[in-house]
């Protein structure tokens, strides 16, 4: 469905007396969602709606996981259609027949790549044909004009008219080819926080998530996988489940075995119940053996993901080598809220109300499984209980449909967080070969970088999987002769897009790969990075501005060391300085300070919590996150065993915005790859040891 | 199917379900109290946190059977305008991002302060240590309980 549209070809005009003037902005695909792999995407639309009676509602075509986009995306389009922010209103965007492009919301691309633009251009539009029609009843110019709060004014003849009383005159100007834009001096609300839109009501608890939906008549359900992954289900039992009070009805579906009930309680008691034998299939890998198959891929080449100049005959030139292998481990998303969905499948038409992050997705599946066509089968998105790359699949959804085709009446399929936890995308555990070639003053003259991953995207053994590489072909460090290849390995757990995706992983090594380099060098890490940053002003300049705040090179409480790190992601700079002691083996986190370049911002506010939740993110997995293979089977199940960071082990983060009015880039994702690499890089200031794997173990930590 | 007596929110609600029936399924799927969330249903994470008879309690490992007749608050039930001062001071922080954890988060702070006018950041850590959140809103949480507290003298 790719096309490239001029976005003349996508402003259409209509109006029709009474509803007033809507102004529909599709917005064209522009460049493949390289972070997060979603192909053949459009970028999202935006509908501005204003009625007669000066109601304007704005159309949110983004899932809402905590990002803020309820507040950020409507006020940049109130910001160029001058409306009170407080006043408008927000239309969450069903997935059915209306055309608004990708309705994916991933790859902290909300804001960033041409729709920040859009989003403008959008309410310019409006605002423009809404002062030609003022200007008109008038008689005079509309330069003359002025905007404010949904009316047009013309000061000198101390004249005015709301937005509402020139919906239908606006309709009948022609769409601007280029409407003026704001000069962001301009900027009422962008750049500043305002109250989030959608706080008070989840404060109240009176947010609609997906796990709450309540329909009439409505089931619950639940559904038990096959624990080993490829696994299908032989035979079942059911006679104890059905003792179960208020368990109807067991049966299989495509991808396990679903137990409907009368509520949720009695689903997943029907569920323990339930006597299985499974087919366990030929998948019955630990992840040592796991480890192991990495290791016999990484002898042979990969698929070349950079050149620049020749790695091997500088190699040899080289006064000094270093190398190292480097692992991460397979990392489940536990969001807080479980995957679920609730699916009502009639004779002729499908409603989902789903936690989703692709609701097209969600369409696509249920038109795929009902046979229905597109305007048969409609997805209400929801309120999600955090996204982070799980709920861009439909593996959830397609639990859900497949049981309400076998119900007459509405059911809501909730999984376990066990089931949520080992049936997971996980982000993918990988093994790295990397080396290095220095010159006589420790100058890094060749980087050789080989990944070994199972791709995000399929394609085939000779594909370069970029997810599986961003963070690492695009270095940014000026070394002459750079190599980096990778190699696919393909096993049956399922791995998927998780939070900053490629540069969670790679950025680990790479940061932890040059610190190593600088210490061989005898060289301080922050000035090492420097001299190699000498080209990229904006990595430069957080590094610097982070280097700055966190008081780095100054004397430290005894025991305490710092760490450093730097990347470039999702359009984004982030460079973070970590503070840590060792304390009984234990790894004590003092603070993290953060610089961010992400572009023009939008909300200080949500960038600022965005950032320290994505510092927090980043050490969970430092810390704890790990998803161990056991014959086949994820032996974690719950927070007992894949914990999560507390209160009690927050540190300070402090986080400082790079003030520009750039293009804006992503704000979600770029601040969770540098926290691993600061704290272990700390750590070896503080041991000597360099941590290779993660995560951090006590073992790791002795001096 | 025995009968219980639920006294959530000042309200009295009576109903017919399996004894050992979890207080959050009675109050998300018999009630429609869907502000009180599950997370982990083991009590490790909080989200499914309300008030029996005062005190912080995990509804997901809470048996109905185990609070026939005692009080129940819901976060429903902590205010109906969002007045408690947990709930002002949330909302002047910005505290949630997804907010699927702050129902647990709020009515945990509620009862710490109820018990403690006045907490330290070691009370804040120990009463809220296992309230679980995915987005990482501790430190606003922190700031929130502060403020709350300043705001209650």
């Amino acid at each position: 469905m790719s096309q490239d549209f001029s976005r003349r070809d996508f402003l259409k005009v209509s109006s029709a007396v009474g509803v007033g003037l809507v102004i529909s902005v599709a917005l064209p695909y522009k460049e493949r969602l390289v972070a997060a792999g979603v192909e053949n995407s459009f970028e999202p639309n935006v509908w501005i709606k204003i009625s007669p009676d000066n109601k304007v509602v704005i159309t949110l075509a983004k899932s809402e996981m905590g990002q803020g986009v309820k507040t950020s995306l409507p006020m940049i389009v109130a910001e160029e259609l001058d409306v009170d922010l407080q006043k408008i209103n927000i239309l969450q965007a069903d997935a059915h027949t209306n055309n608004y492009g990708s309705m994916m919301t991933v790859g902290s691309r909300s804001v960033r790549g041409g729709a920040w633009l859009r989003l403008r251009e959008a309410g310019a539009t409006a605002r423009e044909m809404l002062v030609s029609a003022a200007a008109k009843r008038w008689g005079v110019r509309p330069e003359s004009c002025r905007t404010e709060n949904g009316s047009v004014f013309h000061d000198s003849s101390k004249r005015s008219l709301t937005y509402g009383t020139l919906t239908v005159d606006a309709a009948t100007f022609k769409v601007p080819k280029k409407p003026q834009l704001k000069d962001p001096s301009q900027f009422r609300y962008i750049g500043k926080s305002t109250v989030l839109i959608d706080t008070p009501e989840k404060v109240s608890g009176k947010t609609i998530y997906g796990i709450d939906v309540r329909l009439p008549s409505m089931l619950y359900a639940t559904v038990v996988h096959p624990p080993v992954f490829g696994a299908s289900v032989k035979s079942f039992n059911d006679r104890e489940a059905k003792k179960v009070p208020g368990v109807k009805k067991v049966f299989k579906v495509s991808l396990g075995l679903a137990v409907v009930a009368k509520n949720t309680w009695s689903a997943f008691k029907g569920a323990k119940a339930l006597e299985i034998k499974w087919d366990n299939g030929n998948f019955n890998m630990d992840s040592n053996d796991i480890s192991k198959s990495f290791q016999d891929l990484a002898r042979k080449k990969g698929v070349v993901a950079r050149e620049d100049g020749d790695v091997e005959k500088a190699m040899k030139k080289a006064k000094k080598h270093m190398e190292a292998i480097y692992e991460v481990p397979y990392l489940a998303h536990a969001t807080m809220e479980p995957m679920n969905c609730t699916a009502h499948v009639l004779k002729d038409y499908c409603e989902l109300w789903a936690p989703t992050q692709n609701p097209q997705g969600a369409q696509r599946k249920a038109m795929q499984l009902t046979g229905f066509s597109k305007d048969k089968v409609k997805v209400h998105v929801t309120q999600l209980g955090c996204g982070l790359g799980r709920r861009s699949r439909s593996d959830f959804i397609q639990d859900s449909v497949e049981i309400a085709m076998n119900v007459d009446v509405p059911v809501k399929l909730i999984w376990t967080r066990e089931e949520d936890m080992q049936h997971d995308f996980y982000r993918p555990s990988t093994y790295n070969l990397i080396e290095a070639g220095l010159d006589e003053a420790g100058k890094p003259l060749a980087w050789n970088h080989r990944v070994v991953a199972s791709p995000l995207r399929g394609g085939s053994a000779n594909t370069l999987d970029r997810s599986a590489v961003d963070g690492a072909s695009n270095l940014p460090y000026d070394i002459p002769n750079i190599y980096v290849d990778y190699c696919r390995s393909d096993l049956a757990v399922p791995v998927g897009y998780w939070r900053s995706v490629g540069p969670s992983q790679n950025t680990f090594i790479t940061e932890s790969f040059i610190d190593e380099i600088a210490y061989a060098a005898e060289k301080d890490p922050f000035e090492y990075r420097k001299k190699l940053l000498k080209n990229h002003p904006r990595l430069l300049n957080v590094l610097e501005l982070a280097a700055e705040k966190s008081g780095w090179g100054k004397k430290l409480l005894a025991g305490h060391t710092m760490g450093i790190a730097v990347v470039e992601d999702k359009g984004s700079a982030c460079a973070q300085v970590a503070e840590i002691s060792i304390e009984q083996s234990q790894v004590q986190i003092h603070r993290i300070v953060c610089a961010l370049d992400c572009g023009q911002v939008i909300h200080p506010g949500i960038v600022e919590s965005q950032t320290v939740g994505s510092v927090v993110f980043g050490l969970t997995a430092a810390l704890y996150g790990e998803i161990n293979i056991k014959e086949g089977r994820v032996v974690q199940s719950n927070f007992h065993d894949y914990p999560l960071l507390g209160i009690h082990e927050m540190p300070d983060v402090e986080v400082y915005l790079v003030d520009s009015n750039d293009e804006p880039g992503g704000a979600g994702e770029p601040a969770v790859p540098p926290v691993a690499p600061a704290v272990t890089n700390a750590i070896f200031a503080a041991t000597g040891k360099r941590i290779r794997s993660l995560p951090i173990k006590s073992k790791d930590l002795k001096v | 199917m025995p009968k219980f007596t639920l006294r959530i929110n000042k309200k009295t609600h009576r109903i017919n379900i399996d004894a050992d029936t979890p207080l959050l399924w009675v109050l998300r799927d018999e009630l429609g109290y869907t502000g009180t969330k599950y997370g982990c249903g083991r009590g490790f994470c909080g989200a499914c946190t309300i008030h029996v008879d005062g005190e912080a309690t995990r509804s997901c490992m809470t048996a109905v059977d185990n609070v026939d007749g005692a009080e129940i608050t819901t976060i429903e039930g902590l205010s109906i305008d969002n007045s408690h001062p947990i709930q002002k001071s949330w909302i002047s922080e910005e505290v949630p991002q997804c907010g699927y954890c702050q129902p647990g988060q709020i009515m945990t702070a509620a009862a710490l302060l109820d018990r403690n006018a006045d907490p330290d950041d070691e009370d804040i850590d120990s009463a809220m240590k296992m309230n679980l959140c995915r987005c990482g809103t501790y430190d606003r949480i922190r700031k929130a309980i502060h403020l709350a507290a300043k705001e209650q003298k």
